[in-house]
């Protein structure tokens, strides 16, 4: 068999990749409230535990409602840093946009640590709020990115265009610019999602006694019969991404299918 | 040289028309700096209404910005621009008469053609059947007719050309700007697209403002040509003049090819100045035909171009004069024929031999000389343009 090295190198890498994962739904459908083989029998228990759980319901809550504010944040000044990189020319261009780029590679230990000293001396009371804050401000390295990868594949020419026809500079944006990097905006939004929704370090520094989904887990952990229903909500978790990326992915490529664009990948 | 040129356009009653056409866009002592760069070093320029004008020129020269702040998207350093009587300087792009064909066309790919097409009637307070109607005239003025629901990534490089066309024109705007149009296309479709923006240009009666590095093409469409050198007009005329009468060595070099020798001044009346060239001998260049020297050139020279002159056989009589000499090299085209032939005599002041090139067309029954024959070149020195 040619390759059979590499062909059982692939194989085995996959399955330490998402054997844990294929792992959840197994226990979270095991009646056994301790997490080993073998199975005993079949239960939704854990998945009414979870759904009857008031504290679980609020940390859900809490964290879509900081996903969805800080990737909507975090996209919207993408935008505004992907296209000042892409068209103007300002003087320290180079250095603001490494800055923006800074937190990708900063220890997100001591970001949290750095925002809770300056949020604590300002009397900024911890709150949703302040991890929406800090979730935006490391979601927007990602988002710049992916937003100037989008940005930069445009013809200069097209805004001209529109100009020249007639259009305000604004309208001209939002007539050519905008619908043609609408994918890029869907990818830096799910993206910003994805990583706001399951941070753990700002979101246990930053929320005070409010809890988002990653830290209720793990406050969770301590208390070993909760572990079959966090099966259970890890289930439901990645069933959702599944298909939250799935419908991205779908309007992507519609996207690029009615502007004739050569498909650059996205993320998936 | 393309044969296609459908012609009337350079008789005697258009040109006559076009020098008493009103103005349409007035280019007074226009400066542009880009920080330290200097791009436009003084331009005054005339495009009449009605004319299909080209800047021609190497990338770099300032044809394009110069263009640009025509239609707007550059802002001019000092001196101003006119369109049609009114100055332009507080007015932007969005508001001038002029439209623009880009070079990359900058097709709206989200858009289908009539979209496209339709998009600058978007204010347009006419009714959606009247404006619908005017996409699908515009998309017949360009050879589209039927094609408004395609999708316009789906085009190809010509179709692309003329969505770009029936866009700008839908507006009816003054003056149309086109940035290096046919730059994209493969060259049957570029010498097809000529002869149709010729026709188009005739056919509308808007003034067109072509921006090209390519010769042939200024030559074929325009009306007036502007050659640009850095940032300065070096020669503004019509294509035939420009052609045969280049006024310095730098345009006759970038337009078509021109033989050079040097030439030594012998003397100089009223009407003519007398000189001598190696392979020539004395010659009286008429004073109309005599051109300035650039400041890079070493010394004076006498230039032809390859048409210019002809082989002819062996003792054959005629009112043109002949030098001898001997076929260097031989390229054969099909149609024509190129010689290069080392005249007898013309090492000349330096000792450097200088091969000119002659241009033949082939003629049935005429056979291809050979490389290392003797040859005999009948020139006039009417054809002659001399740099001093």
């Amino acid at each position: 068999m040619k390759g059979g090295g590499l062909r059982v190198y692939a194989v085995v890498y996959l399955l330490f990749l998402y054997a844990p994962i294929l792992l959840l739904p197994v226990f979270a459908f095991n009646s056994g409230t301790i997490i080993a083989f073998p199975l005993k029998e079949f239960t939704t228990e854990w998945f009414a535990q979870m759904w009857g759980n008031a504290s679980l319901r609020r940390a859900l809550a809490n964290s879509l409602t900081i996903a969805v504010s800080a990737s909507i944040l975090a996209t919207c000044l993408g935008i505004f840093a992907a296209r000042a990189s892409t068209r103007f020319e300002f003087p320290g261009k180079g250095p603001v946009m490494g800055l923006i780029m800074l937190p990708l590679v900063l220890p997100e230990i001591i970001v949290s640590i750095s925002l809770l000293v300056v949020l604590l001396s300002l009397g900024v009371t911890l709150s949703v709020l302040t991890v929406i804050v800090g979730h935006t401000l490391i979601c927007m390295p990602y988002a710049t990115v992916i937003l100037s990868t989008a940005f930069n594949s445009l013809d200069r020419s097209l805004e001209e265009a529109a100009y020249d026809l007639g259009e305000t500079r604004w309208s001209a944006f939002r007539l050519v610019i905008l619908p043609l990097v609408m994918p890029g905006i869907i990818s830096s939004l799910l993206m910003s999602f994805t990583i706001s929704l399951d941070e753990f370090i700002i979101a246990f520094f930053l929320a005070g006694n409010e809890p988002t989904l990653p830290t209720y887990i793990f406050s969770q952990l301590r208390f070993p019969k909760q572990i079959p229903m966090i099966m259970a909500l890890g289930t439901v978790l990645v069933v959702l991404s599944i298909l939250l990326l799935t419908i991205a992915e779908y309007f992507r490529r519609r996207g690029i299918a009615k502007t004739g664009a050569k498909d650059t990948g996205g993320f998936l | 040289m393309t044969t296609n040129n459908p012609g009337p356009k350079s008789t005697a009653a258009h040109r006559a028309a076009m020098a008493g056409a009103k103005p349409m866009i007035e280019i007074r002592a226009v400066q542009k700096y880009y920080g330290d760069y200097h791009a436009l070093r003084g331009i005054d320029l005339t495009i009449r209404a009605g004319e299909f004008f080209s800047l021609l020129g190497p990338s770099g020269c300032g044809k394009t910005t110069l263009l640009r702040t025509i239609a707007g998207f550059e802002d001019i350093s000092s001196g101003a621009v006119l369109i049609d009587g009114q100055d332009m300087q507080q007015v932007p792009a969005n508001r001038r008469p002029t439209n623009m064909v880009f070079q990359s066309y900058a097709i709206f790919p989200h858009l289908t053609v009539a979209e496209n097409v339709g998009f600058g009637l978007r204010r347009d307070p006419r009714s959606r059947a009247e404006k619908a109607a005017a996409v699908e005239e515009a998309l017949e003025m360009v050879g589209l007719k039927g094609y408004g629901s395609r999708a316009s990534h789906a085009l190809s490089g010509g179709q692309r050309q003329r969505v770009a066309l029936a866009r700008a024109l839908i507006l009816k705007p003054k003056v149309l700007l086109l940035d290096e149009p046919l730059s994209a296309l493969d060259r049957k479709m570029r010498e097809q697209m000529q002869v149709e923006l010729i026709k188009l240009q005739r056919q509308v009666g808007i003034t067109f403002v072509l921006v090209t590095h390519d010769q042939e093409e200024a030559l074929v469409m325009s009306d007036r040509i502007a050659v640009m050198f850095e940032g300065q007009i070096a020669q503004m005329d019509g294509p035939e003049a420009l052609y045969a009468r280049p006024t310095s060595r730098r345009v006759a070099n970038f337009i078509g090819v021109m033989n050079f020798l040097p030439a030594r001044v012998l003397g100089e009346t009223g009407e003519a100045v007398q000189i001598e060239a190696p392979g020539l001998g004395r010659v009286d260049i008429p004073m109309a035909n005599v051109s300035r020297a650039d400041p890079g050139d070493e010394g004076p020279s006498v230039g032809f171009r390859p048409e210019a002159v002809s082989l002819v056989a062996p003792g054959a009589q005629g009112a043109n004069r002949v030098a001898e000499g001997v076929v260097d090299e031989v390229v054969y085209y099909g149609d024509m024929t190129y010689y290069d032939v080392r005249l007898d005599g013309s090492a000349g002041f330096d000792g450097q031999a200088r091969p000119v090139r002659i241009a033949m067309r082939n003629v049935f029954g005429r056979e291809v000389q050979d490389v290392g024959t003797r040859a005999n070149v009948s020139w006039s020195p009417g054809s002659l343009v001399l740099f001093r």
